[in-house]
């Protein structure tokens, strides 16, 4: 979809942004393209800094330095009213003693409109976040996702170039959560609005964004597409904190192999020097599993011999934990199909091989070193 | 995990937001009203304070004299003041040190003296400070001023201002004044451990007891509220005083002390004591109840284990603000406190008797030591309970007990006949022609226009002033709570702005009024004018009641989303707008609340305005204390009743206008 597009302009540039709260920093030296139409999100865990810099993208609490280029204007210094954005909280923050129609009115008012062109914008943003006929209710009488659809509405209703979501579906229970976020992405991707959203919640970055901006700790740890942050994971904190991944203590063998006790395994290209001590990482679902005697057999040196120590079924695969002295104690986690488990015939207990694909396997530095 | 590399922000200037138009505005709002806080708080209070350091004294050594013979011609021999002085002994040491108004007479320095006598004198002040009096033409200058006899006799030495710690030193060396530190705390204390215990008991029954008419019993407790606290010392004479109707049941003590002192304090704390205990009590945890019970815990074991721990932090609340209360209450002893001194009434002793004002600012320094003290602790335990409060917990159901139940209505219903039995004493002490001689029933004691005081005209300046600050107050108030709570940045401003918001509840009103007097009555000040007029009272009286309207304010427009402001920015309307359209609508319910506070307490006031009306400006509640004073005592009770039913009254249209208004602007909060 992304690549069909042609390229964008670049609509907001943040620049060595800095954000002190006293003597504790809250974002360190962030600096970001977003281009125009895109859906950006912010992704970390809370006291990332994510929900800060959105913040100060709006102006509400001014960055200590570095600077905010939005359309081709610095509004680095200027108060939100100034800004051109919509934004939407999570506590929606609906005017409760307004009718839901006045609540979407409220931001059209004394721009030289006419009442019959406000009724008009208001029916159609009604529509448009599909609650026609709910606009003589006051929010209390709404559900909170209903709720919610209405502050989205309020916020684009004077249609502002830049919308922005914190947290917009943390107080939704789950199903809601997934039926909403879907409607967001589809209205943004119908309106082009350039949309900034927080979360902290994996899945729903990973559902809507065009990119995501990973945060830890004040800093970017990765920027990239949904699939280059789950397949090609800058580092173990991204690895980490989206989606699982097992994590192996091993070290740099030579022609950069990975070394697991005396055995060693091909991996993704990486640049660590040999000797290095680091970190084999890899998904859980993508351990190929094999009958016991494969390695045997496919002369496949990125096999391994385990012990299947127990199986969880999960519906629509099985999660299974494989010890072998080699992990230093730690149990690997695969998830195989259930068809690969009825066609090994793998039940707990039973000896197995794996193999850890090598365009798979990753190295990454151990926590607490540098990049 | 993180790049600790480059956690170190670069040197460089810090980004400086530009303000908005709503900033300016908000910011300027802010500041206007902080210095109305300044003007009608802190410089009072200061110019009270200093007030309080400034001595004066008659220097006689800043002036020099010389005689002529008979002939009138002057041998050039000059004296000072003070050999002459010490030559004549006229004046002691202790008679140089006076009040602002001191005046010597010069005369005496001058034992031949005779205003017939042909003999001319000359007098200068050495020194450019030196100030001396011609008749009433003031003299500062250093020249020498030859006068005749006849006129001679007309010139008066006037005092200089020092500032230093005489005044202190005096008031420390007379026990008549320094004995009201004891007696005042004596009473205070008396009282509070009194009124807690009462109240205690009686918000226990009404909140963990199945009795009956608990509605009935709140009201009646909350009755007090509504009248002077001087109102149950004139019942309380009708009772006990010297022709008491059952004095016999004080075996021969008098009423006139301590003990009418306590009496009547405990009938106008008991309210307060009662909400904040009630609110305690209410907010407890069943939890705990069941828990107890499931491990076999006897009633009087869970009582002190759990439902005393539960609401200490109520209790010690309530100890301290009826200690504030009683320590500052000026109305009661003055009605009831016979030759018992206490500080409150000794500040108006000083101010109004003596004259004194020098001393009324010690005596009021003196006063905001021990209620700035309660104030402070009160604060801070004020904070835990917030605390407290945020735990969820499931709330207590008392199960019905007969026996208790019984014993509980039987309780309240003593405390109800307290209550409501002083009230109904002055009603019917009002109504009777002249007690205890004719006890026909009558309306002559509401001519009030026949007895000092200011008639009816008080009562309707009462109800003019307490309308104006219900208005004004409320507005100023919960504006000023917007402002503070809402406005971005800006934080030290919004600190201090706090700060002087919370400073009034530590004041005694009876200390304010005096530091009004100085502040305002100072000819120097350009605010000189509104000094006797209504203006300084509405003044007073909001900043007196300020920091409960305050609080209340705060804590309703903490209950608003904190992010309206935000989206109102980033929709590009006015902050203004959004106040006008949904915050104050949104907090109508506090709006009026604040409102009748600030009403009620403007008519029962009387310890800040006592020193501030006018014969323009006389209050109902004045009236009350000066009918009293003039020996009127049944009229004072009448008027007294008159302000309750005012207050009543208002408390009643304040609550169907609330369910009124609350009803159509609050459609949104059904569901």
């Amino acid at each position: 979809m992304l690549q069909m597009t042609p390229p964008k302009e670049t609509y907001l540039s943040i620049r060595d942004l800095w954000k002190a709260f006293g003597s504790f920093i809250a974002l360190k030296d962030i600096s970001l393209d977003v281009k125009e139409g895109e859906f950006i999100c912010f992704l970390g865990p809370s006291g990332c800094g994510k929900t800060t810099l959105l913040r100060a993208i709006a102006g509400l609490d001014l960055q200590t330095k570095g600077s905010v280029t939005q359309g081709s204007q610095d509004v680095s210094n200027l108060p939100p009213s100034e800004r051109d954005f919509g934004i939407v909280f999570q506590s929606y923050a609906l005017f409760p003693n307004l009718t839901i129609e006045k609540n979407i009115a409220f931001g059209l008012e004394n721009a030289g409109r006419s009442k019959q062109e406000i009724n008009a914008r208001v029916a159609e943003l009604l529509e448009l976040v599909g609650l026609p006929d709910q606009g003589r209710k006051y929010p209390a009488q709404l559900s909170g996702g209903q709720q919610q659809r209405i502050a989205l509405a309020r916020a684009i209703a004077t249609n502002p170039g830049l919308l922005l979501l914190d947290e917009p579906l943390s107080a939704l229970d789950a199903k809601v959560r997934v039926h909403l976020r879907h409607e967001i992405k589809e209205l943004q991707r119908k309106l082009g609005v350039t949309t900034i959203m927080v979360t902290h919640d994996q899945e729903e970055a990973l559902a809507m964004a065009d990119r995501i901006v990973v945060m830890n700790h004040g800093v970017i740890e990765q920027v990239g597409s949904p699939t280059e942050i789950y397949r090609e994971p800058a580092n173990l904190f991204v690895a980490d904190f989206i989606g699982e991944m097992n994590q192996i203590s091993s070290s740099v063998a030579k022609g950069g192999r990975l070394a697991v006790g005396e055995k060693t395994f091909a991996c993704l290209p990486h640049e660590f020097a040999d000797g290095t001590p680091v970190i084999a990482a890899i998904r859980p679902e993508d351990v190929i599993p094999h009958e016991a005697g494969y390695l045997e057999s496919s002369g496949n040196r990125n096999c391994i011999d385990v012990q299947l120590a127990e199986m969880e079924f999960l519906g629509s695969f099985w999660r299974c934990r494989l010890t072998n002295e080699r992990f230093g104690g730690k149990e690997l986690i695969a998830d195989f199909s259930i068809n690969a488990v009825r066609r090994l015939d793998l039940e707990a207990g039973c000896q197995m091989e794996i193999e850890l694909p090598d365009n798979r396997l990753m190295a990454f530095a151990k926590a607490g070193q540098g990049a | 995990m993180t790049d600790t590399t480059q956690s170190i922000m670069p040197a460089g200037p810090v980004i400086k937001g530009k303000l908005s138009r709503d900033d300016i505005i908000m910011r300027g709002s802010m500041i206007i009203i902080a210095l109305y806080l300044v003007v009608s708080l802190v410089f009072p209070l200061y110019a009270m304070l200093s007030k309080s350091f400034s001595t004066y004294r008659v220097e006689l050594s800043q002036y020099e004299f010389q005689v002529s013979d008979e002939a009138g011609t002057f041998d050039g021999s000059i004296m000072t003041g003070a050999e002459l002085n010490a030559r004549s002994g006229t004046f002691a040491d202790a008679e140089l040190s006076t009040g602002a108004d001191g005046r010597l007479p010069v005369t005496g320095f001058f034992p031949d003296f005779s205003f017939r006598s042909p003999v001319m004198y000359q007098i200068r002040n050495t020194t450019g400070t030196g100030r001396f009096l011609i008749g009433s033409n003031l003299q500062t200058g250093t020249e020498w001023v030859t006068l005749d006899s006849n006129t001679f006799r007309r010139v008066q030495l006037r005092p200089v201002q020092a500032r230093g710690l005489d005044n202190f030193v005096s008031y420390f060396s007379t026990p008549a004044l320094f004995n009201s530190i004891k007696n005042s705390l004596w009473i205070a204390v008396l009282s509070t451990v009194v009124t807690v215990s009462l109240a205690f008991w009686f918000a226990y029954a009404l909140n963990r007891s199945c009795m009956k008419y608990k509605g009935v019993f709140r009201l009646i407790a909350m009755a007090p509220i509504l009248v002077p606290s001087l109102l149950p010392g004139i019942a309380l004479v009708y009772l006990f005083g010297n022709q008491g109707m059952i004095k016999e049941l004080l075996f021969g003590a008098s009423i006139y002390g301590p003990i009418g002192i306590v009496i009547g304090s405990v009938f106008f704390t008991f309210p307060h004591a009662f909400i904040i205990i009630s609110t305690a009590l209410a907010i407890s945890d069943a939890r705990l109840y069941e828990a107890a019970a499931s491990l076999r815990s006897t009633p009087w074991r869970t009582f002190w284990t759990v439902t005393v721990p539960g609401a200490r932090y109520g209790l010690i609340s309530a100890a301290f603000v009826v200690f504030n209360l009683v320590i500052t209450d000026f109305g009661l002893p003055k009605v009831i406190g016979g030759q018992f001194n206490v500080l409150a009434v000794d500040i108006y002793k000083q101010v109004i008797g003596q004259q004194n004002f020098e001393m009324g600012a010690v005596v009021s320094v003196v006063l905001v030591i021990p209620a700035i003290l309660a104030f402070a602790i009160d604060r801070m335990v004020q904070s835990k309970q917030v605390a407290l409060l945020s735990a969820r917990s499931v709330p207590y159901e008392p199960q019905p007990n007969k026996k208790m139940d019984r014993i509980f209505f039987a309780y309240c219903t003593l405390i109800g006949i307290f209550i409501a039995g002083l009230l109904a004493v002055c009603q019917f002490a009002a109504l009777i022609k002249f007690w205890p001689y004719d006890l026909s029933l009558s309306l002559n004691n509401y001519q009030f226009d026949k007895m000092d005081g200011g008639g009816w005209g008080s009562y309707v300046n009462s109800i003019k002033l307490a309308l104006m600050t219900a208005v004004a107050g409320t507005a100023v108030v919960f504006f000023g709570a917007y402002l503070v709570e809402k406005s971005k940045g800006f934080r030290t401003g919004r600190a201090i702005f706090q700060m002087f918001a919370m400073l009034p509840m530590a004041i005694p009103g009876m200390v304010l009024g005096l530091a009004y007097i100085f502040f305002f009555n100072n000819p120097a000040n350009p605010l000189n004018a509104i000094y006797g007029t209504m203006a300084i009272l509405v003044v007073c009286t909001v900043t007196h009641f300020y920091t409960v309207s305050h609080l209340t304010a705060v804590t309703a427009l903490k209950q608003m989303d904190r992010e309206f402001e935000s989206v109102a920015a980033s929709l590009k309307q006015p902050t203004m707008k959004l106040f006008a359209r949904v915050t104050v609508p949104v907090c109508l319910p506090a709006v009026l609340d604040i409102s009748i506070y600030l009403f009620v307490n403007a008519m029962t006031t009387v310890s800040a305005v006592v020193f501030l009306y006018s014969p323009k400006t006389t209050l109902a509640s004045i009236a009350v204390l000066n009918m009293d004073d003039a020996g009127d005592i049944a009229p004072a009770a009448a008027m007294g009743m008159m302000i309750f039913y005012t207050n009543a009254l208002a408390r009643i249209i304040h609550l169907l206008a609330s369910r009124g208004i609350l009803r159509r602007t609050q459609a949104w909060r059904s569901r």
